[in-house]
């Protein structure tokens, strides 16, 4: 059990590293942008770009707010 | 190099051989299932990916060039590595002669060649051509190891924080693009369009960079005199 915990761990590490809520902004950008694609028909290339500057600048400002 | 130098030689090799083959047979298995799914699912959680990883680095790396974090200092990471590997002791195990060395060498190479195979793995499988990623990824191996052989500069001179920004940069524009498309969008000039989402990240995560410095400058600044409150 203990192994597969660290399996786990291992991953979330390697691919989420110290920030989940990046992950879950670009997430939410890419789910956005099929939605507005394969239902409103809109071609939103622009979604995704804003949603990972915005994923990094939060991510950064959360960093360093208190330090 | 620290396993080497302060345990034994043969046990590091037998270790960094085996890490090889595991990275070897990881590429050589999951890249030929990956180039099987529809292209669009695999560029949309493979662009996730890449985004995430990327800007996972370029986190690190703006938070580095701004103080924020702590440089990652290759030599003093050699060091510890060096006196940790002295003082552990030797055993021999499973027909390895000093299994300290093996496992040490074992891991490092396994680590930090999985964010390797990650690379190519997710690059090879978007243009379905595994093969030719990891070609380059060979040769771009090849091209450091003889460059830094050809002009023996330490390794804590090259300016890796810098190097690890433009790796961000990159997986996390090469992420956004293919995620965007695995969405179901087109790119204005199609693949044209990542000559203006990376230049476009990179000068957004320059400008987070200028951004926290003079915030960190105005915060360590002392007051102006007139706003200092005479007691």
């Amino acid at each position: 059990m203990n192994r597969i915990k660290a399996f786990g761990a291992f991953w979330y590490d390697f691919v989420i590293g110290d920030d989940w809520q990046v992950a879950a902004l670009v997430v939410a950008g890419l789910a956005l942008t099929a939605i507005l694609a394969h239902v409103a028909k809109v071609n939103a290339w622009w979604l995704l770009p804003l949603f990972v500057v915005a994923a990094l600048g939060w991510s950064l400002h959360r960093a360093t707010s208190s330090k | 190099m620290a396993a080497g130098l302060t345990r034994e030689w043969r046990s590091t090799f037998q270790g960094m051989a085996v890490a090889l083959i595991v990275l070897a047979v990881v590429t050589a298995v999951i890249g030929p299932a990956l180039t099987l799914l529809p292209l669009s699912a695999l560029r949309l959680a493979v662009g996730a990916l890449l985004a995430i990883f990327g800007l996972q680095w370029l986190r690190k790396a703006v938070l580095r060039a701004t103080g924020y974090k702590a440089l990652h200092d290759e030599a003093s990471a050699y060091l510890r590595e060096v006196a940790a590997a002295e003082a552990a002791p030797k055993e021999a195990k499973r027909g390895v002669r000093d299994w300290y060395a093996f496992t040490l060498s074992f891991k490092g190479v396994l680590l930090e060649g999985l964010e390797v195979v990650f690379i190519v793995l997710t690059f090879g499988a978007n243009q379905h051509n595994v093969g030719a990623a990891a070609i380059g990824a060979a040769a771009a191996i090849v091209v450091v190891t003889v460059t830094g052989i050809a002009v023996k500069a330490p390794l804590a001179k090259v300016p890796e924080n810098w190097m690890k920004f433009a790796v961000g940069v990159m997986l996390t524009s090469f992420g956004t693009f293919w995620g965007a498309e695995g969405a179901g969008v087109s790119w204005p000039g199609n693949d044209a369009a990542l000559l203006v989402l990376v230049p476009v990240i990179a000068l957004v995560a320059a400008g987070y960079v200028f951004w926290l410095r003079s915030r960190k400058a105005a915060v360590s600044a002392p007051a102006p005199e007139s706003e200092v409150v005479s007691s």
